[in-house]
């Protein structure tokens, strides 16, 4: 069945989850990203991809509310329905939003996990950040987070640093999930680890994400992994996009010639 | 506030130590923290003439407020004749001429490390803690920005995270000291190193609660007849310590017990952390099972 590809178009009728104009930032006189917009639709997962120092990591932090952007407007339709400005909103309102309708999968999962707290209770903070007060709730949806991403529940007490990277990756992935947020930001979720690893958490990834109806934005440089999780990529070249559609059409029939070029170069790795 | 030494106290410092100056400057993160119970004022702590981790934040506290006309009274684990104790309370009587003394009841303002008195606390009384690591957060959030924050907008999601850890450790809620509370329904505090037992006394109290943490430069406070509940779970409720029996010189059921050695041998008996109730009770005529068995053998209750 081609999901992504009778998917898309139908998702175009909803109105957008994120609508980004102009997204620019400057460190200093460095480009970093520069004019980015596009638009996000409910369920649907976009990939950024380019080569190193294309801005993707920028453009992302930009995005995820951890880096402020020099220029430009992010607008995102809450659960209530209404386009909230995101840039303007006040500080305790976006950090609310970023730890319940949004998430944030680093590459490194040191950034993302709470390394000197055991695995359920890494899990389990955003439930007792937004007010739950029943242990036994607390650990047994913890303990159902940490079987969906395929982590033994005799491991809930014990700390990340125990674990490997993918699990530790894993972990990260639950942490997020857990809250059930509508935007998944990631920046190389499988970058640093073993190829077969990362298979696995790809796979992983595109079952949560599709199950759960989640929204996300996903820079990586491998191409592969693009194809595999992503319905529609923006090209990325010195912090402009240079090329933007469907997955498969980029990957399969690139039209600006520096894709062309990060396609053939995979093709040859 | 005088300016005047009285006869008795060294005219070489100025009346409680501090100049004038400094003394305002904390009196005026005193009275913000009261403003915002519970929320931790920075201030410009000194150097004071005793080693830190003395409780340099409590004794600038009490230099502070403290006139020639009240009453002193300083605690260290709930005993008034500790060395810490003893050198805070001479300290005061030298450099502000001041009565000490080491009644509850007859102390206008009492200095604490680790207790809470017994007998209630009342309107006309101040508690001035002594404060090592007046962040809650601090062992789970390194960063100052971070938890600064996290006060800020009241998220204290993290707060209950330590809590969560416990139970899934050791099957409870573990934390037997400096156990988080939620002041006047919005800021988290650390009540210092005071056991759990004391934290139900802290909750509208009618005694103002003063907070001095030298070290880290912060005084927080409870101003009298405020709100303060100690976190916990739906279902892991907050409880206090019990011990399966009463003082072995008081017969008191319902105070905080020190396990303390007793002779040579070894032996061991379970006595009143707070000396001065303690006594209060005996002098009352309530006797323990422990002078029951070596009825006139004299016994003190002194610990630790
Ligand atoms: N903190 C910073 N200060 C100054 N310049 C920066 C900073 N971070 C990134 N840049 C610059 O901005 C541009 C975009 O960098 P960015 O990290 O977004 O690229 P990227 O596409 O994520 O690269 P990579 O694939 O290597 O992670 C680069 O020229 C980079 O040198
Ligand atoms: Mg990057
Ligand atoms: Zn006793």
């Amino acid at each position: 069945m081609n999901v992504i590809g009778d998917m898309v178009p139908a998702l175009a009728l909803s109105a957008p989850l994120l609508r980004v104009d102009g997204l620019t930032k400057f460190y200093g006189v460095q480009r970093g990203c520069e004019g980015i917009s596009f638009e996000l639709y409910p369920g649907e997962i976009l990939g950024i991809v380019g080569e190193s120092g294309s801005g993707k990591s920028t453009l992302l932090q930009c995005l995820a509310g951890l880096l402020a952007p020099t220029n430009g407007d992010i607008h995102f339709r809450n659960t209530q329905g209404a386009e909230v400005d995101v840039l303007a909103l006040p500080e305790p309102e976006r950090r609310r939003l970023m730890r319940s309708e949004w998430g944030i999968v680093h590459q490194n999962p040191r950034d993302g996990l709470r390394m000197g707290i055991s695995a359920g209770g890494n899990v389990g903070e955003r439930m007792m950040a937004v007010g739950k007060r029943h242990y036994g709730q607390i650990r047994a949806t913890a303990l159902d987070w940490l079987s969906r991403v395929e982590i033994e529940g005799g491991r809930i007490d014990h700390k990340p640093s125990q674990f490997s990277g993918g699990m530790q990756q894993r972990l990260q992935i639950a942490r997020i999930l857990v809250s059930e947020p509508r935007l998944v930001f990631m920046d190389e979720p499988t970058g640093g680890l073993d190829v077969s690893v990362q298979a696995k958490l790809l796979d992983l990834l595109r079952v949560l994400v599709r199950d759960l109806g989640i929204s996300a934005i996903v820079v990586t440089h491998d191409l592969a992994v693009a194809r595999l999780l992503t319905d529609r990529l923006m090209v990325m070249k010195d912090g402009h996009v240079v090329e933007t559609g469907l997955t498969d059409q980029v990957l399969d029939d690139p039209h600006h010639p520096y894709t062309q070029l990060l396609t053939s170069a995979v093709l040859q790795a | 506030m005088t300016l005047a030494s009285s006869s008795t106290s060294d005219i070489t410092y100025n009346f409680a130590y501090l100049d004038e100056q400094t003394k305002r400057m904390i009196r005026r993160a005193l009275l913000k923290a009261i403003a915002v119970p519970g929320y931790q004022v920075p201030f410009g702590s000194r150097e004071m003439p005793l080693a830190r981790g003395w409780g340099t934040g409590g004794i600038q506290i009490t230099a502070a407020i403290i006139g020639a006309d009240d009453v002193l009274k300083v605690i260290d684990q709930g005993a008034d004749d500790t060395t810490n104790a003893v050198s805070i309370r001479r300290f005061f009587a030298r450099v502000a001429g001041v009565a000490t003394t080491e009644a509850t009841e007859e102390a206008t303002i009492i200095q604490t490390r680790h207790r809470i008195p017994e007998a209630p606390l009342s309107a006309d009384q101040v508690l001035v803690y002594q404060v090592p690591q007046p962040e809650p957060l601090r062992k789970l959030e390194p960063r100052e920005t971070e938890t600064r924050k996290m006060h800020g907008y009241g998220e204290y999601g993290l707060m209950q995270v330590r809590l969560y850890e416990d139970i899934a450790r050791f099957g409870h809620i573990a934390t037997t000291y400096d156990y988080p509370a939620l002041v006047n329904g919005r800021y988290v505090m650390a009540p210092t190193p005071i056991p759990k037992f004391d934290n139900p006394k802290m909750d509208h109290m009618p005694a103002l609660q003063l907070f001095g943490a030298g070290r880290e430069k912060r005084i927080y406070a409870v101003p009298p007849y405020t709100t303060v509940r100690s976190l916990d779970f739906d279902d892991h409720p907050f409880q206090v310590q019990r011990w399966s029996r009463p003082c072995e010189l008081c017969g008191a059921g319902d105070s905080y017990l020190d396990e303390v050695v007793i002779d040579d041998q070894g032996s061991r008996m379970f006595v009143c952390s707070d000396t001065d109730y303690c006594e209060g009770r005996r002098a009352e005529g309530h006797v323990g099972t422990q002078l029951e068995q070596s009825a006139g053998q004299r016994l003190t209750g002194g610990s630790s």
